[in-house]
């Protein structure tokens, strides 16, 4: 039996640890998306008080190497008397990680956001929560698509060190098929396959955002 | 009795960093009646319509509409986002940038507020901006998207826009000035109609012939003080300062 026969015969183990990736992915990118969008939104105007705590929240996180908040929220909160399963505090690393990153990408790109449109909106009577959500969001996500690809693409790769705190996504599989018997260099290759594949998937999403922000004259942005 | 003024501006006083742009400046607009406010860059005209919907906040004096203070509720505090909100809903504004939103379609600009924030049905909301796009011109655009539009049909979208919200009062701020001379006329021709429709307007220009036509009196800013205010024939043939002589023979020798 060659190696690629045995990874073959356990072809479950990959589509396990595939499905939990995709799971992991999705659902953290969705809730650190909307994160990033919240603070952004909390960011708005007449909040003085928010402002300094949010900034510090996400200079923290971007300080931090990602393995070390994960290892925290695993290995260090149980100490505090905080106790969680690996897929939760991985997916809480996660969200707040990356909910943080997409807060100053989105930022960012509000500081130049044209204040003539919030006139109108603000003339026609509209609420903070509604113009935000309605005007002023939408465009940000069209021109800030490439900087949010890059991230999830970032997000997804950082699935991977959830083996360390024991998740069982793809990388934890390959990892314990090469240990099981001894063909690393097979098992790997396979999950690369598997991360292109989603990444793929993404690259083609944003490619469809692209085609909608260009339909309205977002292409330059 | 007389009716309820659309606007009533009482004693207005405004600054900005200590600088004062806006003093003690008093106007009434009534129900139907179209008032142009004229002067010099730096004189505080669009400062002066910019606090009437409150996106500026003057220090002193009130402004009320249809009889309603805005900014300051009753109990002499300041307004409420929801109630600072509901009494914009009752000013039409149209900029001198357009500002249309570029991620939505010419309907949908036009539809966005009345569905948002009025809470009307798509259907109605799409009924009202049918009627609105047609009569500036722009139906057969409703489908396509601010960046494809020339300035003065974003102008007219504008336009469109701000009166899907049925409001009370129009305010224009230079509605023309960021056009290509050739397109002006075309934005104010939309204007020159409504307000032959009785709509009730306020408008900051430099279009000195217009502002004859279209206005039922005009009112001349000099450093944020009302020095004239005056029916259009009179402001024009007989000023009664030196100040405004000097200005007409500089904007519009021709009138």
């Amino acid at each position: 039996m060659s190696n690629w026969d045995i990874l073959w015969s356990s072809y479950d183990v990959f589509l396990n640890g595939f499905y939990n990736t995709l799971k992991l992915f999705g659902l953290s990118a969705v809730l650190a998306f909307i994160l990033g969008s919240g603070i952004v939104f909390l960011l708005e105007g007449s909040r003085p008080r928010l402002k300094i705590p949010l900034r510090i929240f996400i200079d923290a996180m971007r300080m931090l190497p990602f393995l070390i908040l994960a290892y925290l929220l695993y290995y260090g909160l149980p100490s505090a008397g905080i106790r969680m399963s690996a897929w939760t505090a991985g997916i809480i690393a996660l969200v707040i990680y990356h909910g943080a990153y997409f807060a100053e990408i989105l930022r960012g790109c509000r500081a130049t956001f044209a204040q003539g449109q919030v006139e109108a909106a603000i003339a026609q009577g509209f609420s903070q929560p509604k113009m935000f959500m309605r005007i002023i969001l939408p465009q940000l996500i069209l021109k800030t698509r490439g900087l949010l690809g890059n991230q999830l693409i970032i997000l997804l790769k950082d699935t991977a060190f959830l083996v360390i705190i024991t998740v069982r996504e793809l990388t934890a599989a390959a990892s314990s098929l090469s240990s099981t018997y001894f063909i690393p260099m097979e098992a790997f290759i396979v999950v690369i396959g598997f991360y292109w594949l989603i990444s793929i998937g993404l690259e083609l999403f944003i490619k469809m955002i692209g085609r909608f922000g260009a339909k309205r004259g977002f292409e330059n942005a | 009795m007389p009716e309820t003024a659309a606007v009533s501006i009482r004693k207005l006083s405004k600054s900005f960093d200590g600088t004062e742009v806006l003093r003690d400046v008093s106007l009434e607009v009534q129900p139907g009646e179209v008032v142009s406010i004229l002067g010099s860059s730096g004189s505080g005209k669009s400062t002066l319509l910019r606090c009437i919907n409150w996106l500026e906040q003057p220090e002193h004096g009130d402004i009320r509409i249809d009889g309603d203070r805005i900014g300051v509720s009753d109990s002499g505090k300041a307004m409420s986002r929801r109630e600072l909100a509901g009494m914009r809903a009752r000013l039409g504004m149209v900029f001198q940038g357009f500002n249309l939103w570029p991620h939505l379609s010419v309907l949908r600009n036009v539809t966005e507020a009345p569905i948002h924030v009025q809470g009307l049905s798509k259907a109605e909301a799409d009924e009202r901006a049918m009627v609105l796009l047609e009569k500036v011109g722009m139906a057969d655009k409703r489908e396509q998207y601010p960046y494809t539009l020339s300035g003065g049909q974003k102008q007219r979208v504008a336009i469109a826009r701000a009166l899907a919200m049925q409001p009370k009062v129009m305010l224009f701020d230079e509605p023309t000035s960021a056009l290509d001379p050739e397109l002006v006329g075309e934005v104010l021709g939309v204007i020159k109609d409504l307000s032959k429709e009785g709509y009730t307007m306020v408008l900051v220009t430099h279009e000195m012939e217009f502002a004859r036509a279209v206005s039922d009196q005009v009112v001349f800013l000099d450093k944020g003080i009302i020095i004239e205010k005056s029916h259009p024939n009179e402001f024009f043939v007989n000023p009664k300062t030196d100040r405004v002589r000097r200005f007409l023979e500089l904007e519009a020798p021709a009138v």
